[in-house]
């Protein structure tokens, strides 16, 4: 095979066999090779944050109907290169009082429990980096010890507004999980698999076409773990200075900061994964595995784009409002949507592709026109409840 | 056994990557500790009281009824890798198990446990 | 010493001393951290046991649901987390002396015990656990009942806690 069909394995066999030719143990010139391979990797990875927050800043910049950044370098492209400089000359402090071990540990695991995400993550058909048939609840797992660090965070800081923040952005991210896992299922249900390269494998029609509402579901949710507007209640910048990372200068805040641009791109890329196809292209990707990867970061900046899009748009909800929406609305809902679509998808087995895409879109968006027509009735009843008023004009209002 | 290896090292590196920025951003700032700046943030004043706070008793609740649902979403996984090649049988039993979650997601909802206040 | 067997050692030194820390430091919160380095260890142990499935809901379920609500619990309730007095009390020497005839006594039981040099036994290749798990929660001549009964099991688990943790008004 050349370089340009299969390039991981290329690599590999000419480095094994440089090292087994040094006189190195077949089982430890692998792990040599895997650790070259992961840093690599994460290197390419901190390289593309540098530049997610130079396309956030940009983005914002042009939602808010200003330039952004334009002065260091050619349309500020240096910029970010500035920040990191200066984060990375300022003053390590820690507050006094502080848990001083907790405090150092918590902004490393935040990052680290991003950039174990990319393990799973299908580059392209073969450049995989580890095929995990659980990759689906590995996604989960790595979230909660990113909500770990959060706690580990505002808890150590010995600080009122950090704890509530730690404290609200903790049970909004755990409660947000449940529809969360609950849409993971829908395309485990359609793929027969929790890897992520099997479902990218037998998404032959994006799974967003048969499953619509689980894909709008797991947005949602996904921007509340991610803790950005409209759910970031704990960050609220004018109501809790800076939720939990207020303690947290320099590098240390750097890494939440960083994590969490990152954290929203690697969710744009698994929204992509899940629902819209991933590396697959209408056949582009057996083409060349890098076209594969090309296409693969275009989805994931479409995803970021349209979770960065909701953000600046949308105003934050309040932390009791956005519990009530998990736990009365997205969760029944989400539950609903899982047993109609493993419903259908039994019952339509046998069916034509044509019929069987078209059964399960409809019995999507039926599920969202009676959800939002549930949700519509109790808002009015709740509406009539507060004014007190019904819409009839009653003997009383006429003069 | 090798996926896992890798997925081991992904965690030694993407520890290492936060250690060493942080590293050397120790090394690299000054070190000049005093009292004041080392002083709670609290928008600019004076610390008032302890920094514990009584904190509301539903954020436990929230956990409690995260922990229920957490374990049932987990059960429902082998299920769902399986439904495409079990028939209708599987799919009711596994419906059978949602619903009877629902039903105990609606008595937390009517006794109130799901409120804020 | 194969390569896994030495893996293996480091992880269990890792989880045992996790363990040992969590019932011997001072601060509740260091000690509900410590807990959820143990139950990592675990974790891994699972994976090394190729039980790649448990090995990921352990860390989901244990790790981001039961210590977490630890940890809330903790700081829910306790103002001062410093242990208050000493560590021990008077009888400590009673403790010990039980725990080492308990582990002398298992030690001659294991020893009898050949299940301590057979070597795990090799699964055939395209071996889904997944699958298999979930082909046998819901085949009818296999576990399907305890399927059931398990979320009857978890219904009743939350009205208990409705019932216990609910401030009547």
């Amino acid at each position: 095979m050349s370089f340009w069909t299969d390039p991981l394995k290329v690599a590999a066999d000419w480095l094994m066999s440089i090292l087994t030719g040094w006189g190195m143990p077949e089982i430890a010139a692998q792990v040599l090779i895997g650790f070259l391979g992961v840093l690599l990797l994460i290197s390419i990875l901190m390289v593309l944050d540098n530049f997610l927050v130079w396309v956030e800043r940009k983005v914002v910049s042009r939602f808010q109907d200003r330039i952004g950044p334009n002065r260091v370098g050619p349309f500020g492209l240096i910029q970010p290169f500035a920040d990191i400089i200066k984060l990375l000359i300022k003053e390590d402090t820690t507050p006094g009082g502080a848990d001083k071990v907790v405090y150092n540990i918590a902004p490393m695991l935040s990052m680290m429990s991003v950039l174990i995400l990319w393990a799973i993550v299908p580059l392209a058909p073969t450049i995989l980096n580890v095929d995990l048939n659980i990759g689906a609840l590995y996604i989960i797992a790595a979230g909660a010890i990113g909500t770990l660090s959060i706690i580990m965070a505002g808890w150590s800081s010995n600080n009122k507004f950090a704890l509530i923040g730690a404290f609200r952005q903790v049970a909004v991210m755990v409660s947000f999980e449940i529809p969360m896992l609950t849409m993971l299922l829908i395309p485990t249900i359609l793929a027969g698999s929790m890897g992520m390269n099997a479902i990218i494998e037998k998404q032959n029609i994006w799974f967003v076409w048969l499953a619509p509402l689980g894909a709008l579901i797991f947005l949602i949710t996904a921007i509340a773990e991610l803790g950005r507007a409209p759910f970031d209640m704990a960050e609220g910048e004018s109501e809790l200075v800076a939720g939990y990372n207020t303690e947290y200068s320099g590098m240390k805040f750097g890494m939440f900061y960083a994590g969490e641009l990152l954290h929203a791109f690697t969710y744009g890329g698994f929204w992509s994964i899940l629902f819209f196809g991933g590396y697959r292209f209408f056949g582009l990707e057996q083409v060349s595995p890098f076209l594969a990867i090309a296409v693969l970061v275009f989805k994931a900046f479409v995803g970021y784009w349209v979770i960065m899009w909701i953000k600046y748009t949308l105003m934050r909800i309040r932390i009791d409002h956005m519990l009530a929406f998990n736990w009365k609305f997205l969760t029944p809902l989400a539950f609903t949507l899982l047993m109609v679509t493993a419903l259908m998808n039994a019952l339509l087995a046998g069916a034509s592709t044509w019929l069987y895409v078209a059964g399960m879109f409809l019995s999507n968006v039926l599920l969202a026109w009676v959800a939002l027509t549930i949700a519509r009735s109790y808002s009015r009843r709740e509406r009539e409840n507060v004014e007190g008023v019904k819409n009839v004009v009653t003997s009383r209002s006429i003069p | 056994m090798s996926q896992w290896i890798y997925i081991g090292l992904f965690f030694i590196v993407g520890l290492l990557i936060p250690v060493g920025a942080i590293a050397v951003a120790w090394i690299l700032g000054p070190k000049k500790p005093n009292p004041i700046k080392q002083s709670t943030y609290e928008c600019g004043i004076e610390t008032v009281g302890d920094s514990w706070v009584q904190f509301k008793a539903q954020y436990y609740i929230f956990a409690l009824v995260f922990l229920v649902f957490d374990v049932e979403t987990v059960f429902l996984f082998p299920w769902a890798v399986k439904l495409g090649q079990l028939g209708l049988y599987a799919v009711v039993e596994g419906i059978i198990f949602i619903l009877i979650l629902i039903a105990g997601l609606v008595y937390t909802w009517r006794k109130g446990m799901l409120e804020w206040a | 010493m194969t390569a896994e067997q030495i893996i293996f050692l480091v992880v269990a030194l890792f989880t045992l001393g996790s363990g040992f820390m969590v019932v011997t430091t001072g601060n509740l919160v260091h000690a509900a951290l410590w807990l959820v380095s143990t139950l990592f260890g675990v974790a891994v142990i699972f994976a090394l046991l190729s039980a790649g499935f448990l090995a990921v809901v352990q860390v989901v379920v244990y790790i981001g649901a039961i210590a977490i609500l630890f940890i809330f619990a903790v700081m829910l309730t306790r103002k001062d987390m410093r242990d208050q007095g000493p560590q021990t009390n008077r009888g400590w020497w009673v403790g010990a002396l039980i725990a080492v005839l308990t582990f002398v006594g298992l030690f001659f039981l294991l020893q009898g015990w050949n299940g301590l040099s057979k070597t795990a036994a090799v699964l055939p290749s395209g071996f889904d656990a997944v699958a298999e798990l979930g082909t046998a929660l819901v085949s009818p001549d296999a576990y399907v009942l305890p399927f059931e009964v398990a979320s009857v099991l978890l219904v009743a688990a939350l009205v208990g806690a409705v019932y216990v943790a609910f401030n009547r008004k």
